[in-house]
């Protein structure tokens, strides 16, 4: 009985604020809203038994909502929501789509036969889910790894100021690189 | 609390999400609409775990995948806005048809 009132509370909060992140016009309400959201998700995860995951979802979705914001601030058109302003386009359309998507998702889910319940969950979730990462499924951890690293070198080197042609110009094998601070024993 | 209902949440929040990564001009608010979608991903593989099959790890190893997207998608995305605006000043998706100087 508790479970099901809790899970309702975060359900219904849960779409409500994810609803309400494309209506606000203050982008820190925005942001708030979507953390919410995903807070709730977090919760619902605790709900089904996966303590691990579900404090990792909460602990890394408040601070990805927290450099969210930060980035809202730098790049949005009217981060204080101030001006009351549009920022959709082909709403319509989109409004459609999503309906036609949810009501597909709706359907299937209600229509589907799911198989029935096999074996039951372990004591420790977080044991076995360690167990699963470092044995049978040690290449979508690796995988994995290997993903967070090249996102790494790639936002570095994305977000860095002066590449390559900025140093040597259009001319590659140019030495020295006109470098703001020159690298080496020299410096 | 059943499957269907856990589902028929994950589908929401799917669709809202789609929804908000569909109208959205700013790449920021674009990517919050990603994360809501990611997050009804989540709801879904926990429920297909807790409730089919809690005995094999593979719905939980799906969460740990669908965090690991969030996070990728997230960091990926804010340096591709910043390298956008740094080469030409847009921050909209109807102005940036492609990242070249």
């Amino acid at each position: 009985m508790t479970e099901d009132i809790v899970f309702w509370v975060l359900a219904v909060l849960a779409v409500a604020s994810g609803v309400m992140v494309f209506r606000f016009d203050s982008m820190a309400r925005a942001t708030y809203a979507l953390l919410l959201s995903l807070l709730c998700v977090g919760g619902e995860v605790l709900l089904l038994g996966l303590d691990y995951l579900g404090v990792v979802i909460v602990l890394m979705m408040t601070i990805e909502m927290a450099l969210m914001a930060v980035f809202m601030v730098m790049f949005m058109m009217n981060p204080a929501g101030l001006m009351p302003m549009s920022m959709l386009h082909n709403k319509k359309g989109a409004a459609v789509i999503c309906t036609t998507v949810f009501a597909a998702l709706a359907t299937g889910i209600l229509l589907a036969r799911w198989p029935a319940r096999r074996g039951r969950p372990p004591t420790d979730p977080t044991m076995s889910l360690g167990m699963s990462l470092m044995g049978p499924q040690m290449l979508t951890m690796v995988t994995l790894g290997m993903a967070l690293f090249a996102t790494i070198v790639s936002t570095v080197v994305l977000s860095t100021r002066r590449g390559r042609y900025d140093r040597f110009g259009d001319d590659l094998r140019t030495r020295p690189a006109d470098d703001p601070v020159p690298g080496g024993g020299g410096r | 609390m059943s499957l269907d209902l856990l589902l028929l949440l994950a589908a929401a929040l799917f669709s809202i999400g789609l929804f908000g990564a569909l109208t959205q001009q700013s790449v920021v608010m674009l990517m919050m609409g990603l994360e809501l979608m990611l997050g009804g991903v989540i709801v879904g593989a926990a429920a297909i775990w807790h409730f089919l099959t809690p005995d094999a790890a593979d719905g939980q190893v799906l969460v740990v995948l669908a965090v690991t997207v969030m996070a990728v998608e997230m960091a990926v995305g804010f340096a591709v806005v910043t390298a956008l605006f740094r080469t030409r000043e847009v921050d909209t998706t109807d102005m940036a048809a492609e990242l070249k100087r």
